[in-house]
């Protein structure tokens, strides 16, 4: 498998829900390539979800969660910062505009469609108008709504579909021009043809950014991306290049989850 | 035949049941209604309580609830996101969540009694601000319950998208929870408002009332539901109509403000 250039590194990683007895997530080693789709496969409560939300520290809106190990951001700089050290509300605002996220259920801000994209843009600082409009159109046209949203920028976001909704968020994340976008089941709530317009977003995004996406669907993990993880209670059991994974995998328990036997 | 039974003795007795409460409530909404509305005369709007009227007392009326939620809105939303936004889950907050239900049930009576130790007695005299004080009291709970019930009806996911884009706790809470929660807030705000309207046990000895019209909240201030405790006490005949009148009037705002309250919340779901 060729390593390619890194955007982050998952490193000894273990992870603790408050009060759990034992880690959620078990010395844990993933690489994520840069400007790469990197999906993350396996049964319910195997800590795929747990892990991706770990890789912007979402976890530290409840108190009390243990990280152990490290997660690597490596910059545009050529500096590398260890997530998990961050302690700083600056910092942490840095690294939630290095690395995205979006939600298994559309999550729209009740105000309108422009402030649903200029939310990001305005807590990072940018007050400047013709720079909030820019960067919203660009964004939107990114996220390929802005077709159907240019003409009601100021009706609200609430209004919209689930389909569209999920893509307002797309285009909020892509707004503030992260480096990694975590997806976690962005398609699960969807529909199939919204499902589609998604994973084709999903697909032209990674010229710009690195994707790493959680699923419960096979069939999308192995037709969007480029490497597969397959997690198994708590422990990474093995990673690969996707076509790998889905035709020879080497280890018995991915090949069973693949053709079905359990999960 | 026996289960078909027994369904059909419970239904006629539920049905018997739910008549007789209605019953009751249309006997009361009838009698109110006549009386109140053959008692409404032109005047009763323009004078005031000394000229056989209610402008003052409505306007006083107007006036204590008004300032009392000036004062319980804030404390009540605030305490109502520490609760749940903050405090969740922790001890102090489950204790400030237990006495705030405790004093939504408090009576009205004790609370009166309450600012009047501590408003009232070390002034000397019946004053406006006590009464609002009083009102302020009864609204605070009823705020912070509905702010906390509302709140947590806002998805989990929402605050960790607001997150995941940067925010910190105290602008996503501002920026996003309550604004999602606003239609939820602001209902509970008006039906607090208008239980509050109707209040006459804690305006007894905090405000008391007053003939005339009057602005100046540190004196005896116009009450409408005291001077219906009032006047209906009167031996005269004048002063009970006007007490049908106020009750009549009374009933129609705080009617006016419920209705208005379920508006909002069938529109803006």
């Amino acid at each position: 498998m060729a390593k390619e250039k890194l955007v982050m590194d998952v490193k000894d990683f273990t992870f603790t829900y408050v009060g759990a007895p034992k880690p959620s997530l078990k010395k844990i080693n993933l690489p994520i390539e840069a400007n790469k789709i990197t999906a993350m496969i396996g049964p319910s409560g195997c800590g795929k979800s747990t892990l991706l939300r770990a890789m912007n520290r979402i976890h530290d809106l409840y108190a009390g969660n243990r990280y152990e190990g490290e997660i690597n951001l490596y910059k545009e700089d050529g500096g590398i910062e260890n997530i998990l050290e961050i302690k700083r509300e600056n910092d942490f605002i840095k690294l939630r505009q290095q690395v995205g996220m979006i939600f298994q259920k559309p999550t729209p801000f009740p105000m309108s469609i422009f402030d649903n994209v200029a939310y990001g843009l305005r807590l990072s600082g940018i007050k400047n108008k013709s720079e909030l409009q820019d960067r919203v159109e660009a964004a939107l046209k990114g996220a390929a709504i802005w077709n159907e949203t240019k003409d009601r920028l100021g009706e609200s976001a609430l209004g919209m579909s689930g389909g569209q909704q999920q893509r307002l968020c797309i285009a909020r994340a892509v707004a503030l021009k992260p480096r990694v976008l975590l997806f976690d089941e962005p398609t699960s709530a969807l529909d199939p043809i919204s499902t589609g317009a998604i994973e084709e977003l999903i697909a032209e995004l990674k010229s710009e950014v690195s994707v790493v996406i959680v699923t419960h669907n096979m069939q999308q993990a192995s037709r969007l991306s480029d490497y597969t993880a397959f997690m198994y209670l708590g422990e990474l059991i093995e990673y690969d290049d996707t076509e790998k994974i889905f035709l020879n995998p080497s280890q018995k328990l991915t090949e069973d989850y693949i053709t079905g036997r359990f999960g | 035949m026996n289960r078909l039974l027994l369904n059909k003795v419970i239904l006629i007795l539920s049905t018997v049941s739910a008549l007789i409460g209605i019953g009751f409530l249309f006997w009361i909404l009838a009698t109110l209604s006549y009386k109140g509305i053959t008692s409404i005369h032109w005047s009763t709007f323009t004078n005031d309580l000394v000229e056989g009227g209610i402008r003052n007392l409505l306007v006083g009326q107007f006036t204590m609830a008004l300032i009392a939620t000036v004062m319980a809105v804030p404390v009540g939303m605030m305490a109502g996101i520490y609760l749940r936004e903050y405090g969740h889950g922790s001890k102090l907050a489950s204790i400030i969540r237990n006495l705030s239900d405790v004093m939504m049930s408090a009576p009205s009576i004790v609370i009166g009694v309450f600012v009047y130790a501590l408003m009232v007695d070390p002034v000397g005299t019946y004053n406006g601000w006590a009464g609002a004080v009083a009102l302020a009291m009864m609204m605070v709970p009823i705020i912070i319950s509905t702010t906390d019930n509302m709140l947590a009806l806002v998805p989990q996911e929402l605050r960790e998208a607001g997150m995941a884009l940067g925010g910190s706790k105290h602008k996503i809470i501002l920026q996003i929870v309550v604004r999602a929660a606003k239609v939820g807030i602001t209902t509970g705000i008006l039906l607090s408002f208008a239980r509050i309207i109707g209040e006459t046990a804690p305006l007894l000895f905090t405000s008391a009332n007053n003939q005339f019209f009057t602005m100046d909240l540190s004196g005896q201030f116009p009450s409408l539901t005291v001077s219906i405790y009032n006047l209906a006490t009167y031996p005269d005949e004048a002063s009970r109509e006007l007490a049908w009148a106020a009750s009549f009037i009374l009933t129609m705002i705080v009617l006016c403000i419920n209705l208005i309250g379920r508006f909002v919340i069938r529109n803006k779901k």
